[in-house]
């Protein structure tokens, strides 16, 4: 892996939901070696104040522009949101979906909340997905637009019915899976909701990708915050989200 | 420019030094930088086994800080000889092997193997907060750093650095008890001891409930131990604590350190131990001196 700090140039923030902040940067390097999957980590803002950098999911590539969308929730994502001018991004960091279009026929992908963001590059990357997007309500509904472009399919659904189906996406996955026949499931979400996705997946016996997030420092393996557990034995027990992941196999982790 | 210091009879190109824990083995940063930039890296704390570490969440940011419990993972000391030490020795840096153990016996079968074999100092971590066996519980009382000291001595065939605990009421007692007790030189702080709370599931963020703060808060704590310490033995002091730039780098040299340590800033800026050094050199430079251990206890109180 090779890895590169970025002045890049913040080309837009725009709040597209309460709370929800959809930002483009411009480098062409960046662009050019992002996978589906990877992320950025970003300084936002006074790093004397704020040490640690954030770790946000690329949401789409489009030139040599870089699309990432982030929930403003505590210190670090209310400063991003005040930036302007250049943001220094360490990136494209991590091991994205691991995107087959010879062998995987027919894709599930899901995503909840913001872990739909990832999501959107990975679709527009497969041939064929079928896209399962849920939301909390109709206020955060966003990118369906850029979903039916992208996708075969796409059902979007809201935990309280505001908008497009009652419930939890998953449950539409399941019910699909009576008619389609899935060859691999990719997931980015809720750590509830990755969990019953990698349940299911494991019983149907569909090969499974999981986006995993933890609190994280250096970004590049060095620093061993940022753990998830895996089924492994001894010093492997843990493993870096950062460098290992954040895209794990659902069969190696333990949620 | 001079920019080599020597710590207890080890040359350093510079004296800036990865710290334990925050550089790993140097396999990452060196994917960023040449590790030839750095005088010397303190490798991630070894234990005598491997360990696999706290469960996370491990690390979260405060004010001016973070606050990690990563709980000592690491291969284990066989491990480190067999596997580490041959990568680190295609560079000029040194190589400060860290032992963190949970008896006496363990520092001493540690300092024993590892002076067998191609490091170049070992710095003894008697001040680890976040294992529950050994770690801090050794740091905080100075009898038992001069005991510990005293006899990890008579194992330890290399320079011998202890790494003092921030978390005691006079840091200066702790410091005379290594000095009795045969260390070469000291190292501080270690982390403070800290915690967060989420008001929102009223849990601690770390899993482990307490961590280790370090990062530019600390900064004035560990300043104000330096300068003490200098000021009460005749150690060379290798000075860490929240250290981000060149301007906190002198800050220490002046207050006695030989060297120093940069940890927390590689986790701002990947580059941060190359950068430091350099803006090191540029205060030397607009003031002109030489030697950059000429900078050393420098400091002038009226």
């Amino acid at each position: 892996m090779s890895y590169e700090v970025y002045t890049c140039t913040l080309e837009s923030q725009k709040e597209i939901a309460p709370n929800i902040v959809e930002a483009w940067v411009v480098n062409a390097e960046l662009a050019a070696k992002a996978k589906p999957g990877q992320f950025l980590h970003i300084q936002c803002g006074d790093a004397t104040s704020m040490p640690l950098r954030r770790p946000i999911s690329i949401c789409d590539v489009q030139g040599d522009r870089v699309c990432f969308i982030y929930e403003v929730k505590g210190r670090g994502t209310k400063s991003l949101q005040q930036q302007y001018g250049e943001l220094d991004i360490l990136g494209p960091v991590g091991n994205g979906f691991t995107v087959d279009n010879g062998k995987y026929k027919c894709p599930a992908v899901i995503g909840g909340g913001i872990g739909v963001y990832p999501m959107l590059f990975l679709t527009k990357q497969l041939k064929g997905a079928v896209a399962y997007i849920g939301f909390r309500n109709k206020d955060l509904v966003t990118l369906e637009d850029e979903f039916n472009k992208a996708a075969d399919s796409v059902t979007l659904t809201t935990d309280d019915g505001s908008y497009g189906v009652a419930g939890f996406a998953l449950e539409e996955l399941k019910k699909d899976c009576e008619t389609k026949q899935f060859d691999i499931i990719y997931a980015c979400g809720p750590k509830g909701m990755l969990r019953a996705v990698k349940a299911f997946a494991e019983g149907a016996g569909i090969p499974c990708q999981l986006s995993l997030e933890e609190r994280m420092g250096c970004g590049i393996g060095a620093c061993l915050t940022c753990s998830c557990e895996t089924t492994h034995e001894g010093t492997d027990k843990y493993k870096r989200v950062c460098r290992n992941g954040p895209v794990f196999w659902s069969e190696e982790v333990v949620l | 420019m001079n920019m080599k210091v020597k710590i207890a009879g080890v040359e350093l190109n510079n004296p800036i030094i990865a710290a334990s824990g925050t550089f790993g083995f140097g396999h990452e940063y060196g994917e960023l930088y040449d590790l030839n930039e750095v005088g010397a890296i303190s490798v991630k704390g070894l234990t005598k086994a491997p360990r696999a570490g706290n469960p996370p969440p491990r690390i979260t940011e405060t004010p001016g800080g973070v606050l990690n419990s990563v709980g000592l993972q690491n291969p284990g000391v066989d491990a480190f000889i067999e596997k580490e030490i041959p990568f680190l020795r295609q560079y000029s840096c040194k190589i400060i092997a860290n032992m963190a153990g949970s008896t006496f016996e363990d520092y001493c079968e540690m300092a024993e193997k590892l002076s067998a074999v191609d490091v170049d100092m070992l710095e003894m971590n008697i001040s680890c907060p976040n294992v529950k066996a050994g770690g801090a519980a050794f740091g905080t009382n100075p009898d038992t750093v001069f005991e510990i000291t005293k006899t990890v001595r008579k194992y330890a065939k290399l320079p011998l650095i202890v790494k003092l605990s921030p978390n005691v009421s006079d840091i200066t007692e702790t410091a005379k008890a290594a000095e009795a007790g045969g260390a070469d030189a000291l190292s501080l702080i270690n982390t403070l001891t800290g915690m967060a709370i989420d008001i929102k599931t009223k849990r601690p963020i770390l899993a482990n409930v307490i961590g280790g703060l370090s990062g530019p808060c600390v900064k004035p704590v560990a300043l104000r131990m330096v300068h003490q310490v200098y000021n009460s033995v005749n150690l060379p002091i290798i000075g860490m604590g929240g250290i981000s730039n060149g301007t906190d780098a002198v800050e220490f040299f002046l207050a006695g350190s030989a060297a120093v340590q940069v940890g927390t800033a590689n986790f701002t800026d990947p580059y941060a131990c190359v950068r430091i050094r350099d803006e090191l050199k540029e205060y030397m430079k607009a003031e002109n001196i030489a030697n950059v251990s000429d900078l050393t206890g420098q400091l002038i109180v009226d």
